[in-house]
Order: C-alpha cells, then structure tokens, then sequence
C-alpha cells in the first residue's frame, strides 16, 4: 500500500472520519453562530463581546478553527491531488503540488494563531 | 474486461461538452463553496477582530457590511457556507446509506440545490435588511 505522505493522517480512511466528525462540530457552532444573531434582535458591541468572553463560546470558537484546520486540509488536498497532476500541469507538476500545499498549510497555521490573539490577546 | 474509452483525464475544454449529471453539479459547487469559505475565513477573522476589539471597531464593520461592496461580500460568504453546509448534510445522510441508489443520489442533488438555493435567497434578505 501506498501511504500518502501529505494526507492529513497519513491514512484514508481516518482522512474520512475526520473530515465527518470536524463537519458535524462546525455544523453546530455554524448553526449557534447564526442562532445568536437571528434570536437577537439588534446586536450591541456589549452583547457580541460578553457572548464572547464566555470561556465556553472561545473553547467552541478554538475548537471550531482546529476543526476547519483538519477539514480544509482534507479538502484542499483532495483538490491539490485531483487537479495538480503532470497531465494538466507537466513535469512540474509535483513541485507546483507541494507549493500548493505549503501554502495551505501556513494559510490554515496563520488562522489558528490570529483567532488565539483574537480570542485572548487583547 | 477492458474498456479502451474510458476517459483517463478530463480536459478543462471537455467539460463544457458533457451534459452535467446534476449530481455532478452538486458536488463541484459543494468544492467550489470549500475553496471560497477556505478564503473566506480570512474575512471572517478579520471581522471577528475588529467587532471585538472595540465599540469604534464593532460600528465600523457594521457600516462596512452595510456597504454595498460589504452586502455582497457578506452575501457571497454566507451563500457559499449556506450551500457548503447544506450539501454536508447531505454528505452525512449518504453515508448513513441514505439515497444511495442512482435515482435516490439524483433526488438528494435536486434537495440540495433547492433547500441551498432557499438558504441563499434568505442570507440575501437577511443582509440587505442589516
């Protein structure tokens, strides 16, 4: 068997389960997010801040980013693997892949570290 | 047995010569939804901060969501994870064994097109009215 060295774990069918149990975390907080500003009427900044400096909603919101982190990867690797190959992009097509999926990789590190700062830096 | 036709790689070019499987249509929105939303979230971080950041801050991304730039961002967002969310459902559902069959994944495409395509009509709405 082939293993796969970029996949998210290194295995499809774990690939698999991770990309369904991150889908069912961010369909609730997708799904408490819209509540919270369809319920209330108008939003003021002091409702929408102490929603949020409740420890419970930053856990969600963190766990919710790692989440999309393991989801996006899974997907965007799909793509990269789907599309990025020597028939549609020559010989190069591997290095254009890897670049590719750096650059994913760095983009999902970066939305990790801001939502912290967002979360507790100030 | 070996089938000599069978295509090995699709060409930009011959997508538009295929008549598109809705089902086929379904799932290449459900990816083009992913790679906006992956993008997207740039956006949504960056209002996150600002709105939580202060008073000023929270005023200011109201009034740029409130522009007509800013509506049509917010809507494109919201669409692409409204569609994102609704073809997921489906997603969960096939793999509960539901709607497996060919005449049942077609049905489960048209429901996610419709019930999509009221979720986006209603995040359009729901963003024109502030």
């Amino acid at each position: 068997m082939v293993s796969q060295v970029t996949s998210f774990s290194r295995n499809g069918l774990s690939d698999f389960i991770i990309q369904r149990v991150t889908a069912v975390i961010l369909a609730v907080y997708t799904l408490l997010l819209v509540g919270f500003l369809v319920m209330s009427a108008e939003v003021s900044f002091a409702d929408w801040r102490s929603f949020f400096d409740q420890t419970w909603m930053q856990v969600f919101t963190l766990l919710a980013i790692l989440a999309t982190c393991a989801h996006a990867w899974v997907g965007m690797w799909t793509i990269g693997t789907d599309y990025i190959r020597p028939h549609y992009f020559g010989s190069g097509a591997d290095g254009i892949r890897l670049m590719y999926q750096l650059i994913c990789i760095l983009t999902l590190m970066v939305y990790v570290i801001w939502s912290v700062k967002i979360l507790w830096g100030n | 047995m070996k089938n000599d036709h069978r295509p090995i790689n699709v060409d930009p070019s011959d997508l538009m010569a295929f008549a598109w499987p809705i089902t086929a249509l379904a799932s290449i929105l459900h990816r083009i939804a992913g790679v906006v939303l992956f993008v997207g979230i740039a956006f949504g971080l960056y209002a996150l901060q600002i709105s939580l950041a202060s008073e000023a801050g929270f005023e200011s991304l109201k009034s740029m969501i409130k522009s007509p730039f800013g509506m049509f961002v917010t809507w494109g967002l919201l669409a692409a994870l409204g569609y994102h969310f609704v073809a997921g459902i489906k997603h969960l559902l096939l793999d509960f064994g539901v709607a497996e069959t060919l005449e049942g994944s077609q049905f489960a495409a048209k429901v996610t097109l419709l019930f999509s395509a009221i979720v986006i009509v209603v995040a359009g709405i729901w963003v024109i009215q502030g």
